[in-house]
């Protein structure tokens, strides 16, 4: 067992697919334990409430997000203990991927994210925490990871926030070619949910910023 | 270096005296009505302040021609309680001829919480009447991580308490009432990201009373209302990566709030911190503390800055003082 991420809520643990469900079997899977903990300054029924409810979206977040991009195998979702056994999504993160890459498949890559972008908005998902740290490319492919944050929304608001959050980690991570790749993620989001939606996107991100109250992620973070 | 601090942003005139070392005075007068009504509270200030400097001065063992600095608390808070304590500051800067600082209130307040306890780079649960914030030092401001998108977490439990018929300020007969509590009725649980709202909890909690008992209906509403904020702290310690919590604000003084926070730290091995409650609820020895630093830091101020602002931001205080 190798704890691979601590949050505020969940521990994430690294786990073998075999030791889990199939010991005889030699399978090289690895999967992911999501588990949200105790917290005990909260009343025991509030807190179970609260993690239940949590772990039950999250689930189905990551669940209904597959039909329109890849997202981990769900293998088990567990309501009394609060945990979530998932695919560990073993390839590279897009935030050192994009880095490598020359400028072409730098912008095929943003524009690609951007369409998986767009075809959460239309289905009204909203991701939560869009950086480039939660996108694993594998196999030719883009995944996105950690819907904790997650809700199902249509709301033009939230889609402006998710985006935003996307333009300053792209900001803070990426802010040699920022500009450019920003564009190009929002060409991608363009085609999927047409140009008049984009501009109301881009308007509401000029908006959020202007209230100011949002802080750079690159000073949020620390980075580990 | 002396200096004498005005604090009237809401319902208490404070004026306090401090120098390097520690706190000479510290002295309040409270507006209690119906809430705050804006004229009167302020009329209430008008009226004590002479009262409230008199008695700091003698507290302290400070004459008026030894102090070297006035400051006082220009936003963010009510208008005409603001301009009180503004007027207040500048005929005494004027007449003692000595300079003047407006401070920003939310800040104070994390100030003196870090001379008065360990607490060096905290993320502070900022909780009051009519603010609720969690606030951390990055990147040379003060940023809010979290606040109440509605209103204040005293605030809704003094609309509540008031409903119930208890006198304002509500909080201590609350606190007595939570303590009796043992039921616990759904309230929804509103939190999203690092910000929380309350008005939901206070309309859920409203439509209980006479149906449920009320120390039940007020347990249920602030141990929902505690864990929402406790929560977003965690959740701001994790993301900055700070090892200290700040607990400070009139609502300090609840103790299931301090229990859970002191046991939300435990649980991640995180410092707790909370100053004495003089010094948590708004009081004039912030004031002066705050105004003193910034001066030393370099800061200078012509009367005609010092017009008061009401909607003044955490995040739109330059901080010259810290490194």
């Amino acid at each position: 067992m190798v704890i691979i991420g601590r949050g505020a809520e969940a521990i994430l643990e690294m786990r073998e697919f075999k030791d889990l469900y199939f010991p005889s079997r030699d399978l090289n899977i690895k999967v992911v334990i999501k588990k949200r903990v105790k917290k005990g300054y909260r009343l025991g029924e509030m807190d179970l409430h609260l993690r239940r409810s949590r772990t039950v979206l999250e689930s189905r977040l990551i669940h209904e997000a597959k039909k329109y991009v890849r997202t981990p195998a769900i293998f088990e979702v567990d309501l009394d203990e609060c945990y979530i056994v998932m695919e560990y999504v073993e390839g590279e993160r897009i935030k050192e991927f994009l880095e490598k890459i020359d400028s072409e498949r730098r912008k095929n890559i943003c524009r690609k994210i951007g369409n998986m972008i767009g075809k959460l908005h239309k289905n009204g998902i909203i991701h939560g925490d869009l950086t480039t740290s939660n996108m694993i490319y594998r196999d030719n492919e883009i995944y996105f990871i950690d819907f904790g944050l997650g809700e199902f929304s249509k709301e033009i608001e939230k889609q402006g926030v998710d985006m935003h959050l996307l333009k300053e980690a792209f900001q803070s991570t990426h802010y040699e070619h920022f500009m450019e790749d920003f564009e190009n993620v929002m060409k991608g989001y363009e085609e999927v949910v047409g140009e008049e939606k984009k501009r109301e996107i881009l308007n509401r991100i000029r908006e959020i910023e202007r209230r100011g109250r949002y802080v750079r992620r690159d000073s949020l973070y620390n980075k580990q | 270096m002396i200096s004498l601090g005005i604090e009237s942003t809401a319902h208490t005139l404070g004026i306090g005296i401090v120098n390097e070392k520690e706190v000479l005075a510290n002295e309040s007068s409270v507006y209690s009505g119906e809430g705050i009504h804006p004229r009167k509270a302020a009329d209430h200030h008008a009226r004590v302040l002479k009262g409230v400097l008199e008695s700091a001065l003698r507290k302290s063992g400070v004459s008026l021609e030894n102090l070297d600095l006035i400051s006082f608390s220009q936003g963010p808070g009510i208008g005409p309680c603001l301009r009180i304590g503004a007027t207040a500051a500048r005929t005494l800067s004027l007449r003692l001829e000595i300079p003047i600082i407006g401070v920003n209130h939310c800040v104070s307040h994390i100030e003196i919480g870090k001379f008065t306890t360990e607490a060096r780079d905290p993320v502070t649960l900022y909780v009051s009447g009519g603010n609720t914030q969690i606030i951390a030092y990055t990147a040379k401001r003060y940023r809010v991580f979290g606040e109440t998108l509605d209103i204040g977490i005293g605030n809704m439990q003094d609309t509540f308490g008031r409903a119930l018929g208890l006198k304002f300020p509500c909080g201590k007969e609350m606190d007595n009432l939570i303590s009796k509590g043992k039921k616990y009725l759904h309230i929804p649980y509103t939190i999203k990201g690092m910000d929380f709202s309350f008005s939901g909890m206070l309309t859920e909690a409203l439509k209980y009373l006479g149906k449920e008992k009320k120390e039940d209906i007020a347990f249920s509403l602030m141990e929902t209302a505690f864990s929402t904020v406790v929560e977003a702290s965690e959740r701001a310690l994790a993301h900055t990566g700070k090892r200290e919590l700040l607990l400070t604000g009139g609502m300090a003084a609840s103790p299931r709030l301090r229990e859970m926070c002191e046991i939300m730290c435990k649980e991640r091995g995180d410092r707790f911190y909370v100053p004495p409650f003089d010094l948590c609820r708004d009081n004039g020895a912030m004031i002066a503390y705050q105004g003193m630093i910034e001066y030393k830091s370099g800061k200078r101020m012509r009367i005609e800055d010092t017009a008061v602002k009401q909607k003044w931001r955490t995040d739109e205080v330059d901080v010259t003082w810290l490194s």
